[in-house]
């Protein structure tokens, strides 16, 4: 099932009047998390032309993020390559950025690359919930570090927000 | 001075002075783990910051920047609240402090949410997210601190005693402030306090800890007067813009 947040994104970007924006975009991932692109993480919210330029609309995912700069140049980098030189980045706070907006798919992605995703949490190498926490946060502010009680793993748990 | 341009300083203030004392920590910590904790409570604080100064620089309307705002302003010409700018001390200082200031963000963010100035609603909307998160783990630090060994107990309880004074001037509100409650713009942080009481104390009896009695109080930082601790504090903070204005990395 999709959760309402997801569905009402997914309306939005089938509605698009400009498809290559998107998939251009598309390749832009979340430099912490690479397995995501900014659209499954959910910053990337809208890009569309605006006369000779475009605009790209990103709502960040915490306020001190470091990685969001990175990703603005990112998109600033991949338009560019495709020709598109006039590029307004809006950075929209509301609605503020929630976890629900990553996608089934994109849950699964990061369960592969090693982080339990947002929700219950179940160790992402061996699957066992008894898993203790070791610090309120990780590696970056997104995520909150976990350990696996039976395979003694530790792991990052990207936070529910 | 405009009341909205005012509103947004003072609290741009109180995040990034907070963020500079949290961020002081880092190479300092007692963990590892705590170190990265402290680093990103202190870099949420200053993303919020610079979300309150994008708003009052966008007000003044003047060519200036948030980064005018944070490095080219004198002591007496911050705003924010004295509990911010005390040096860290010890960890449990810091924590304590965290979890005071967390205590009240948490219920003041969450009003500023519904502020009928949109911008500042969105950055309450956005930023009592990340202080629900912050006051679960201060407050966490807190049953450990308090209910741990007798000398992690001494510790936060002097930290209590020392900061309570401090934490009169959190439901004071400024001029300004009250000017723009009528417009629903500004919270009434006033109103906030029973709320808070209730999670310092619950926490507190939780933690085996006191809350003080006594009833000193310490005042000034909206009208620039600061402790004499803020003017070092800038000083190391701003040096690299003052000596170099406009660098960039």
């Amino acid at each position: 099932m999709v959760p309402a947040a997801q569905a009402a994104r997914q309306a939005a970007r089938r509605r698009a009047a400009d498809d290559s924006l998107w998939a251009l975009l598309d390749a832009v991932k979340d430099p912490e998390v690479p397995v995501l692109s900014l659209w499954e993480l959910g910053v990337l919210q809208d890009v569309y032309r605006d006369g000779a330029g475009v605009v790209v609309v990103i709502t960040p995912t915490y306020s001190g993020c470091p990685a969001m700069h990175a990703m603005e140049q990112d998109v600033r980098a991949r338009l560019a390559q495709a020709g598109y030189s006039n590029v307004t980045i809006v950075r929209r706070l509301s609605p503020a950025w929630t976890t629900d907006w990553l996608s089934p798919s994109a849950r699964r992605r990061l369960r592969e690359y090693g982080i339990a995703p947002p929700g219950p949490i179940s160790c992402p190498q061996c699957g066992s919930t008894h898993t203790s926490l070791i610090s309120e946060f990780g590696s970056t502010a997104c995520k909150a570090l976990y350990r696996c009680d039976d395979c003694r793993e530790p792991f990052d748990h990207f936070k529910r927000i | 001075m405009d009341d909205r341009f005012a509103y947004a300083l003072a609290l741009g203030d109180d995040a990034l002075v907070l963020g500079q004392r949290l961020a002081e920590w880092v190479s300092n910590a007692p963990t590892l783990e705590e170190e990265l904790a402290l680093a990103n409570v202190a870099l949420d604080h200053v993303g919020r910051a610079r979300m309150f100064y994008g708003r009052a620089a966008e007000i003044a309307n003047d060519g200036s920047d948030e980064d005018d705002l944070a490095f080219g302003r004198d002591c007496r010409a911050f705003t924010n609240l004295l509990i911010n700018e005390l040096p860290r001390g010890d960890f449990a200082f810091t924590m304590v402090r965290q979890f005071l200031v967390d205590a009240f963000n948490v219920p003041f963010l969450a009003s500023l949410a519904r502020s009928t100035d949109p911008a500042f609603a969105a950055i309450g909307e956005k930023a009592v997210k990340e202080s629900t998160y912050h006051l679960r783990r201060s407050r966490d630090w807190m049953l450990r601190l308090g209910d741990g060994t007798s000398e992690s107990h001494d510790r936060a309880q002097r930290a209590i005693d020392d900061l309570w004074g401090y934490t009169r001037e959190l439901f004071e509100p400024f001029a300004a402030e009250v000017r723009l409650a009528s417009a629903g713009v500004s919270i009434d942080r006033a109103a906030i306090e029973p709320q808070w009481r209730r999670t310092v104390d619950e926490t507190f009896v939780e933690a085996t800890l006191s809350t003080p009695t006594e009833s000193w109080s310490m005042r000034g930082g909206r009208d620039g007067l600061h402790t004499e601790h803020l003017g070092y504090m800038l000083a190391e903070m701003q040096f690299l813009q003052r000596a170099y204005p406009g660098q960039q990395w």
